[in-house]
């Protein structure tokens, strides 16, 4: 095998880890915020190794060039869209200390706050 | 094609299935608007991924194109506007059991005809195949839209005028003339101003370069369209920039210019060339990049304005309690 | 090579598949978006792993499509959030003052 396809190999089945990980982590864990937690490991971590271990697979400079603006395009995604959902959970924590449906079990983390005002 | 030594991507075709009927009941089934919403926008993109499997990326696009973006956008914003509670009665069980019953014979009579069609089933691949060269575009569905069946194409653009024009009449009489207010929603978090402002120019560079690459590969205008009108309806919810009003003349010109473009071309086919919309020999390519150029524009403002909802005036609102009141529905 | 990819693109959407039990369960909306999300980042990297055996050129354009619009149901949900609930204007004239304080300014997009 060449070099090319060893990382290939190596790098895409972390990227597969991480999404298995990500997935036992949605459905395993407790509460809305470690399973934010969970999914944005597997966003970052899961297609950013995905996408490396094909970039030496791209054709250049073309295929190579796509890929990383894909790249980059998800992992900022990725990061605002968990500050979204964050403030998601919040609010429905909020709804629930309010009156909501019963029996929720996330007490809104201090944590959550912080989220809310991190700016770009 | 891939070799039959490959190891073959159907494996995945049962559980996609699988997952999209489960996925269809528990939407039909489920009482809560928003989360029905936030699943059929999953379930998109879970019939994106199957039209990839059954080889049409063109539709995989389009389906990607509107119902990722676009009509999850539509629905949780409607879904925001009306909250849980209704006026209207839930239907009985009899009239929930005949729905179900029609529902259920229409998918069994559709299934018949799909899976009682002869393998392969009659189509028209050879002659679009032997006459494309003509077109000279390398996408077969680009050329069958734009060339072959360019009557059904330019009637689906001045459809999706016709329905903006119905959006606009569903406003009050006196809030004609303003700007819509349906994505109005109240101030945005800064992660969505943040990707207010990271998204749209990313969205116009794949927007653009999903009409140009439709020419030769999957894509058109119609998903780069719809990819810019999903820009457009961020910076609108990030409070980045306002609807155009309902008035303004260059907007209109906008929702009109695909249609009309096309319409004009036709009319001087059929003066220049053999018939209504025939392209001269000659000028074949450039006319058709041209129509896709002001349809691409046309269906982006035409389904951003279809998205930002009837021209509203700001204001109060009043409560929906009266409504019931005055309907003596009890709540 | 482009076997190794297949297993892993199909393992991949396997896996974000088997997330959608999270759509169905919740118990809160926030779950099924992130049930959501991972199903359009899972769908991203699927792409681009069976995209060798496919048509490379389009399933690289699907996935930046994917890509480019998975914060969008998050978009929606959390703009919804600050809504009023059942807030619409009324074609009969409304009896409070009005006030034009809803930042209608002009500027175009």
């Amino acid at each position: 095998m060449s070099l090319a396809d060893a990382f290939t190999a190596v790098f895409v089945s972390l990227g597969a880890f991480f999404f298995f990980a990500g997935w036992v982590g949605l459905v395993r864990f407790p509460d809305a915020l470690s399973r934010l937690h969970a999914l944005s490991k597997a966003d970052n971590l899961g297609l950013g190794l995905v996408v490396i271990g094909l970039l030496p697979q791209a054709s250049w400079p073309f295929g190579t060039l796509k890929l990383i603006a894909l790249w980059l395009v998800a992992v900022l995604v990725g990061g605002a869209s968990a500050q979204l959902l964050a403030g998601a959970i919040h609010a429905q924590a909020a709804e629930t200390s309010t009156g909501g449906e019963p029996g929720r079990g996330t007490e809104a983390a201090p944590g959550a706050n912080g989220n809310d005002k991190a700016t770009s | 094609m891939p070799d039959v030594s490959l190891p073959d991507p159907h494996w995945a075709d049962l559980p996609l299935g699988f997952a999209l009927l489960v996925l269809a009941l528990w939407l039909t089934w489920t009482q809560r608007d928003r989360a029905a919403v936030i699943g059929f926008s999953g379930y998109g993109l879970l019939v994106a991924i199957a039209w990839v499997r059954l080889g049409s990326m063109d539709v995989a696009l389009t389906e990607a194109a509107l119902g990722g973006g676009l009509m999850g956008l539509l629905l949780l914003t409607a879904a925001a506007r009306l909250g849980e509670e209704t006026d209207q009665p839930a239907p009985g069980l009899p009239a929930r059991l005949s729905i179900a019953l029609l529902c259920l014979g229409v998918t069994l009579v559709l299934a018949a005809v799909v899976l009682g069609l002869p393998s392969p089933a009659p189509n028209l691949v050879a002659p679009v195949a032997s006459h494309q060269a003509v077109t000279e575009l390398g996408n077969p569905v680009a050329a069958v839209l734009i060339a072959f069946r360019a009557v059904d194409t330019m009637l689906e653009s001045v459809v999706l005028a016709l329905a903006v024009i119905v959006l606009w009449s569903f406003g009050a009489d006196r809030a004609w003339g303003a700007r819509p207010r349906a994505l109005h929603l109240g101030p945005p978090s800064p992660a969505l101003v943040f990707l207010g402002r990271l998204l749209p120019p990313a969205g116009l560079i794949v927007g653009v370069h999903l009409f140009w690459t439709g020419a030769d590969h999957p894509g058109g205008p119609f998903q780069g369209g719809a990819v810019l009108a999903a820009m457009a309806a961020l910076l609108w919810l990030a409070r980045l920039g306002e609807p155009p009003r309902v008035s303004d003349g260059l907007t209109r010109l906008g929702i009109v210019v695909g249609p009309l473009l096309f319409l004009l071309i036709g009319l001087a086919g059929a003066v220049i060339a053999d018939a209504f919309l025939d392209y001269p020999e000659a000028l074949t390519k450039p006319l058709i990049l041209l129509i896709e150029a002001a349809k691409t524009l046309s269906v982006a403002v035409a389904l951003a304005l279809l998205v930002a909802g009837p021209p509203e005036l700001p204001g109060p609102m009043p409560p929906r309690q009266s409504g019931r009141a005055a309907k003596g529905v009890t709540p | 090579m482009t076997g190794f990819l297949l297993i892993a693109g199909v393992f991949i959407l396997l896996t974000v598949l088997l997330g959608l039990v999270r759509v169905l369960r919740g118990p809160g909306d926030a779950e099924r978006l992130m049930a959501v999300q991972l199903l359009g980042t899972g769908g991203v990297a699927a792409l681009l792993l069976l995209g060798s055996a496919i048509d490379l050129t389009a399933t690289t354009d699907l996935a930046l499509l994917l890509a480019l619009l998975a914060a969008f149901a998050a978009i929606a949900f959390v703009a919804g959030l600050g809504a009023n609930p059942g807030a619409f204007t009324a074609a009969r004239p409304v009896s409070a003052p009005s006030s034009h304080s809803n930042g209608d300014s002009p500027a175009g997009d």
